[in-house]
């Protein structure tokens, strides 16, 4: 007998690539981009990321020790959710802003749900939008050199200037880790190297809003706009790095195309059409809702079953 | 229903009391049957607007309750839904006008939701569950409870909502800038920042959701210690419904689950089986449309 003939249960062929691997090549690819919010904002910013990694890495510990489960701190997802969850506030937040933020994302929005894997939403865009609503002044108050100001978004809407080779370094308000272009597009290229993600959802969701940005925007094909666009709020950060979070988007090759489009019409209907400029957050938390609908009609026939309701082909 | 059988918390069936603590507790109606969800999310921003909300419609359940079972043999079957809306709607303008006229400020507040009680669920619920079907005094009690259980229930809720969503408690300020707390405590009280969303619409479904969550837990707590809670949410009307003993519910599951295995063994055999007579057919069939 030799091992070939060996019997056991699937799976036979094993990977080394585990949840705590990608979590880790994921807070890796954020760093650049939290690293230029903390240049660019100050010690302050990065008080706020700490202090938000450790509330919801300690909120997870707590729960799973108080409900006597599993201790997964270790697979580094509550330290991401913690990253982008601090990445996504302004530098000005008081102490308890990432702090609440850091306790609703993984208390409510992912451990109340059964954990890792099982969350509807993305966790850090779930506690974003809890903070937004419920302190909108704190969370839009946005600093650079010490001077408030407001985002080039909102500056763009107002039908004002702006500098979009600024937009693209970075060096303009708001939030610590959505105002650098190159930041997180080398960040993003890390992840897409090793294969953590694809272009699928970034890809399909920029085109569509570029496109829709182009029919709606009132701009026309204006190179200028388009790119201001493209570089301000968190659409690049919230294509590569939330959009792409692998519990709340769809597995389907297909599906990852249509839950792309539906945010990108999404982003432009809430940045051209509603009454703030910025729509990316709540574009993709709707875009998560959608998932397991999309993943419903996306779902690919397993060879040799007819779909239901096609009657039987004549043979002759 | 025979009189010897035991109704809820251990009252005798069907009678006023046994009604009343059925309606508050063992089936209140939002934290246990979950229905009249409409109200419950949508009227509780604060504790007062819960209590007068819930008032109305305790009026309201109690005397529609009361003249549906005195109505209940007239009534034909056929049209007892168009019957029980215009009972229930009557008592609704009366509470409608009485509010409009003494107490303008909570007619304002609550708006829309006052002549929307007519389709409150929990109005057409009992109607239809118990009123239609019992006499008029455990009927009208059965009114009584239920929408207590109500009141109080959304009572909390707005207390709750009010309290983190703004600060205050029955608009006295608790928490927050202006708080009537006086001293050190009071200065720790200033700097609480309302979160906001509590008193929109996703802060309802949020303390609802842990306040079922707390219900369920007492009375998981109270199975465990051996306490009989099989009078807790399937008293009343629904206890027709036989009361099985946990242990033996566990065994009867397992006895089925064998049987099911059993069953099932059986049956992928037998669809093997015909698989094989089909492939058998089919080769036949082409052979024959080879010939």
């Amino acid at each position: 007998m030799s091992d070939m003939m060996k019997v056991s249960s699937n799976p036979h062929v094993r990977s080394s690539v585990t949840t705590s691997n990608i979590m880790m090549w994921v807070v890796i690819a954020l760093l650049p981009a939290a690293g230029f919010g903390v240049y660019n904002f100050g010690v302050d910013a990065l008080i706020i990321l700490i202090l938000s990694v450790i509330s919801t890495v300690l909120t997870e510990f707590c729960y799973e020790k108080f409900m006597h489960k599993k201790i997964t701190i270790g697979d580094f997802s509550a330290v991401v959710t913690g990253l982008l969850l601090g990445m996504n506030l302004p530098s000005t937040a008081p102490w308890w802003l990432p702090v609440l933020g850091g306790i609703f994302a993984i208390l409510v929005v992912k451990m109340l749900f059964g954990g890792l894997g099982q969350n509807f939403m993305n966790p850090a865009l779930g506690a974003r939008c809890f903070l937004i609503i419920s302190f909108p002044a704190l969370m839009t108050n946005f600093v650079t050199d010490t001077y408030t100001s407001a985002t080039p978004l909102t500056a763009l809407k107002n039908g004002e200037e702006v500098v979009v080779i600024d937009m693209i370094t970075g060096k303009i308000p708001g939030t610590i880790g959505e105002t650098s272009m190159i930041a997180i597009v080398l960040g993003a290229c890390i992840l897409i190297m090793l294969g953590i993600i694809d272009l699928k959802i970034p890809g399909s969701y920029i085109v569509s809003f570029v496109i829709f940005i182009i029919l709606f925007g009132g701009h026309g094909f204006n190179g200028t706009y388009i790119s201001a666009q493209l570089a301000g709020g968190g659409l690049m950060l919230g294509a590569f790095f939330m959009a792409t979070d692998y519990v709340t988007c769809p597995i389907t090759v297909k599906g990852k195309y249509i839950y792309g489009i539906i945010l990108g019409i999404l982003t432009g209907i809430f940045r051209v059409f509603g009454s703030s400029s910025e729509g990316v957050s709540y574009a993709i938390i709707i875009g998560n809702l959608l998932v397991p609908l999309i993943e419903k009609f996306t779902l690919p026939r397993a060879f040799g079953i007819r779909p239901a309701g096609r009657k039987e082909e004549n043979k002759a | 229903m025979s009189e010897e059988k035991k109704g809820a918390l251990g009252f005798k069936q069907d009678t006023p009391a046994e009604r009343f603590f059925n309606g508050l507790i063992v089936e209140n109606p939002t934290l246990v049957l979950m229905i009249g969800m409409c109200p419950t999310l949508a009227v509780t921003t604060s504790a007062i607007n819960g209590l007068t909300m819930g008032l109305a419609t305790t009026f309201v359940l109690a005397l529609s309750n009361a003249v549906i079972a005195l109505l209940r043999k007239v009534i034909p079957d056929t049209v007892r839904i168009p019957a029980f809306i215009v009972v229930i709607a009557s008592f609704v303008t009366l509470v409608q006008l009485v509010m409009q006229a003494y107490v303008p400020v909570m007619y304002e507040a609550l708006g829309v939701y006052i002549p929307l009680i007519v389709v409150n669920c929990i109005i057409f619920g009992r109607a239809e569950a118990y009123a239609s079907k019992h006499d008029v005094i455990p009927s009208f009690f059965d009114g009584v409870g239920m929408g207590l259980g109500f009141t109080c229930a959304i009572t909390v809720i707005g207390l709750f909502r009010e309290l983190i969503g703004g600060g205050t408690m029955f608009d006295v300020q608790i928490f927050g800038e202006g708080t009537v707390v006086p001293g050190a405590i009071g200065y720790f009280f200033g700097l609480y920042q309302p979160i906001r969303i509590f008193i929109q619409q996703a802060g309802a479904f949020i303390v609802l959701a842990v306040l079922i969550a707390i219900m369920n837990q007492v009375k998981f707590n109270m199975e465990k210690k051996g306490k009989d809670t099989s009078k807790f949410g399937v008293g009343g009307c629904c206890s027709d419904v036989e009361i099985k003993d946990p242990h033996k519910v566990k065994e009867e599951l397992l006895a089925k689950e064998k049987a099911a295995k059993i069953i099932k063994a059986d049956k992928e055999e037998a669809i093997k089986e015909e698989t094989v007579k089909e492939n058998e057919a089919k080769e036949k069939a082409g052979e024959e449309d080879e010939k």
